[in-house]
C-alpha cells in the first residue's frame, strides 16, 4: 500500500515538475501581456525534440549517459531565440486587439510549429534510450524510485525558486510584477514596454522548452505532444489561477498527482477527472486558487 | 412592403444574383462536374450548417467557442449510433434526435459557459470539448474508442437506397437532400438574425452593459444563442457523417474546433454568409494544398496569422471594404 502511494506521489510530482515549467511560462506571459499562449505546447515539443538531438550529439562526443542532463538543459536554453522571433515577428501586431484575436494568433503559431517539427524530425517518435536508466534507482520503503525523476523534481524546484527570487528580489522581476498589475502606470513611469514584452515572452518560451527537454528521458518525443500538453497546461493554469506563479506551482501539483492517481487506478478517468476539476474550478472559483479577479 | 415588392428590390442587387448563381451552380454541379469535387462540396454542406450556428455565437453574440466541434461530433455520432448500433435508419428521425440531444447538451454546457466571457469562455468550451473527447475514447465499448464507429447509410425521406453504389448515392439523392437541409437551415438562421432576438444578440455583443441597462437579460440570450448554435452544429455533423463514413473522437478534439474558427475568420464573421464562404474556401484550399505538400498546416497557420493581423474581417470583410471604396470613389 505505501509502495503504491509513494510510486503515485513520485510519478505525480515528476509530471507536476514538468507541467510547472510549462505552466510557469504560460503564466508569466499571461500576467504581463494578457495573452494566453496556446503555442506553449509547441515550445514544449520543440524542447523535447531538440533535447534528443543535443543528447545524441553529446553521446557522439563521448559524454557518458549519466551527464545527459546537461545537454538537455542546454537544449532548453538554446531555444530561447524562438521567443523573440514569435514575439517581434507576430505577436506584437495584436497587442492592442481583442483577446480572442490574440488567442487565434497563438493558435496559428501552433499550426505552423506542428509542421515545422514534422518537417525537421518527421513523424516517428524520437527518444534517448538508456539515459533514464543510467541514472539508476533508489529503494524507499519498498518502492523503486528512478533517480532521474528526483533530479527533475529538484531541478524544477530550483527553477521555481529562481523564478521566485527574480520576481521578488530583482529589478526585472519588479518590472514584471508592475507591468502585470498596471500596464499604463508602468509605461507612464518610463518602462520600455516593448523590451519587457520581448523578454517576458522569451522567458516563457524557455520555460516551455526546458520542460520539454527535461521530460525526454522518461518518454519519447512524439508528433502530438504539443497539442496534448496544452490540454494539461491549460488545466493547470485554470486550477491555479491565470497569471499566478503560485497557481502554476499548486495547479501543477494537483494535476500531476491526480493524473498519477487516475493512471494507476482507472486509466480511463485520466482526462475526465482532470477536466471535471477544471470545470468545477471555473464554475465555483473562476479565478482559480490564486488568481486575480478577471472573469 | 409587399412580398413581391421586397423580392423585386432584392433582385436588383448584384448580391442577390451572386447568391442565386452560386445556388444554381451547386444544384447543377453533380451532373457536370467531377465526383471528387462533388464529394468536397458535400463535406462543405455539413460544415456550412455548423458554421451558420457557430457564427451566431461568434459573429452575432461575440462569444468565441473553442469547443464547438463537440456538437458537430454529437451529430455525427448520433448517425453512427442510430445506423450501426440501433439499426434505425430514417434520416429525419436521426436529424430530430440529434437536434434534441445537442440542444440539451448545449443547454447544460451553455448554462455553465455563458456566465463567462472572452478568454474564459473560450477556455471553458475548449475544456468541455476535450472532456467529451476523453468520454469518447475511454468508453470504447460503447463508442468504439479511438477507432470510432462506422456510419451506415440512412434512409432519405423513407427510401432505402442501399442498393445504389456509394458514390452514386452520395452524388445523387444525398447531395440534394443535404443541399435542401442547408437551404432550410440558412433561411431559418437568416430569420433568426433578422429578428428582434438577433438584434438583442448584436446589442449584447457590442455593449453588454448597455444591453443590460436596456433590459436585455444578457446571460439568458447568450444561453439561447449557445443552444441554437449547438443544434446547428449537430445538424452539420449529421450531414457530414454519411459522407465521411466513419466517426471518431478526433471530431471533437480542440483543433477541430479551431478549424471551425478558422473557416469563420477566413470567410469573414461580420457577414451572414461569410463563414460559409470561408468553409468552402478552406475545404478546397486544404484539398489543393494537401495535394502539393504534407506541410499544409504550416501554410494554413500562416494564412490564419495573416488573417488575424491584417484582415480580421476575412474575405467578406475585404470584399465589402473594396465595394465601399468603389462606392465612395464613384462620381455623385
Amino acid at each position: 500500500m505505501t509502495t503504491d502511494i509513494i510510486n503515485i506521489l513520485l510519478s505525480g510530482v515528476f509530471y507536476a515538475s514538468i507541467l510547472f515549467l510549462v505552466a510557469a511560462g504560460l503564466q508569466v506571459v499571461f500576467g504581463v501581456q494578457k495573452v494566453f499562449n496556446l503555442a506553449c505546447g509547441e515550445f514544449y515539443a520543440l524542447g523535447a525534440y531538440t533535447g534528443v538531438v543535443f543528447v545524441k550529439i553529446a553521446q557522439g562526443m563521448g559524454l557518458p549517459l549519466l551527464f545527459s542532463l546537461f545537454p538537455l538543459i542546454l537544449a532548453g536554453l538554446f531555444l530561447f531565440f524562438i521567443g523573440p522571433i514569435i514575439e517581434r515577428g507576430l505577436l506584437r501586431f495584436v497587442y492592442g486587439r481583442d483577446e480572442t484575436f490574440q488567442l487565434l494568433l497563438t493558435f496559428a503559431v501552433v499550426l505552423m510549429f506542428e509542421d515545422v517539427i514534422r518537417f525537421i524530425w518527421g513523424t516517428s517518435p524520437q527518444s534517448t534510450p538508456g539515459v533514464y536508466l543510467a541514472y539508476g534507482q533508489i529503494h524507499l520503503l519498498g518502492a523503486i524510485i528512478p533517480i532521474y525523476n528526483l533530479i527533475v523534481i529538484v531541478s524544477s524546484l530550483i527553477i521555481a525558486g529562481l523564478i521566485g527570487y527574480i520576481l521578488v528580489r530583482t529589478k526585472f522581476g519588479r518590472i514584471i510584477r508592475a507591468t502585470a498589475d498596471n500596464r499604463e502606470m508602468s509605461e507612464a513611469l518610463g518602462i520600455n514596454m516593448k523590451s519587457v514584452y520581448t523578454k517576458v515572452f522569451t522567458l516563457g518560451t524557455v520555460l516551455g522548452t526546458l520542460g520539454g527537454a527535461l521530460v525526454i528521458p522518461a518518454t519519447a518525443a512524439m508528433t502530438e505532444m504539443g497539442v496534448e500538453l496544452i490540454v494539461m497546461a491549460f488545466a493547470v493554469v485554470v486550477i491555479g489561477g491565470l497569471g499566478s506563479m503560485k497557481g502554476a506551482f499548486f495547479g501543477a501539483l494537483v494535476v500531476g498527482i491526480l493524473r498519477a492517481i487516475a493512471i494507476s487506478t482507472y486509466p480511463e478517468l485520466e482526462l475526465l477527472l482532470i477536466y471535471l476539476i477544471v470545470i468545477g474550478v471555473l464554475v465555483f472559483k473562476p479565478e482559480g486558487l490564486f488568481g486575480g479577479s478577471r472573469v | 412592403m409587399g412580398r413581391w415588392k421586397m423580392a423585386y428590390t432584392a433582385l436588383k442587387k448584384p448580391k442577390t444574383w451572386a447568391i442565386l448563381a452560386i445556388a444554381l451552380f451547386f444544384i447543377i454541379f453533380p451532373r457536370l462536374g467531377s465526383q471528387y469535387v462533388s464529394y468536397l462540396i458535400l463535406t462543405f454542406f455539413g460544415y456550412a450548417v455548423a458554421l451558420l450556428g457557430f457564427n451566431l455565437l461568434f459573429g452575432y453574440t461575440g462569444l468565441l467557442s473553442f469547443g464547438h466541434a463537440i456538437f458537430l461530433a454529437m451529430g455525427a455520432y448520433t448517425v453512427a449510433f442510430f445506423t450501426s448500433k440501433f439499426s434505425i435508419f430514417p434520416m429525419e428521425i436521426i436529424l430530430l434526435v440529434a437536434i434534441v440531444v445537442s440542444a440539451i447538451l448545449a443547454a447544460l454546457i451553455g448554462a455553465v459557459c455563458v456566465r463567462y466571457i472572452k478568454i474564459y469562455f473560450a477556455m471553458l468550451t475548449l475544456a468541455f470539448g476535450m472532456l467529451f473527447y476523453s468520454f469518447l475514447i475511454k468508453f470504447y465499448y460503447v463508442t468504439g474508442g479511438d477507432e470510432g464507429m462506422r456510419v451506415l447509410r440512412p434512409y432519405l425521406l423513407g427510401y432505402e437506397l442501399s442498393a445504389i453504389p456509394k458514390m452514386q448515392f452520395l452524388m445523387g439523392g444525398y447531395y440534394y437532400y443535404a443541399l435542401v437541409v442547408l437551404t432550410i437551415a440558412t433561411l431559418v438562421m437568416w430569420k433568426i438574425v433578422s429578428s428582434p432576438f438577433g438584434l438583442c444578440l448584436k446589442a449584447i455583443r457590442d455593449n453588454p452593459e448597455k444591453a443590460t441597462y436596456l433590459g436585455v437579460d444578457v446571460k439568458r440570450y447568450r444561453w439561447y444563442a449557445f443552444i441554437i448554435s449547438g443544434a446547428y452544429a449537430a445538424v452539420g455533423g449529421v450531414l457530414l457523417a454519411p459522407v465521411i463514413g466513419q466517426v471518431d473522437p478526433t471530431l471533437t478534439y480542440w483543433t477541430h474546433s479551431g478549424t471551425l474558427v478558422f473557416m469563420t475568420l477566413l470567410g469573414g464573421f461580420t457577414n451572414f454568409l461569410g463563414p460559409m464562404l470561408g468553409g468552402l474556401i478552406y475545404i478546397f484550399l486544404q484539398d489543393k494544398v494537401m495535394s502539393l505538400t504534407t506541410y499544409w498546416r504550416f501554410i494554413f497557420g500562416a494564412i490564419l496569422a495573416f488573417l488575424v493581423i491584417v484582415a480580421p474581417g476575412g474575405i467578406a470583410g475585404v470584399i465589402s471594404s473594396l465595394v465601399k471604396k468603389e462606392k465612395r470613389d464613384e462620381p455623385r
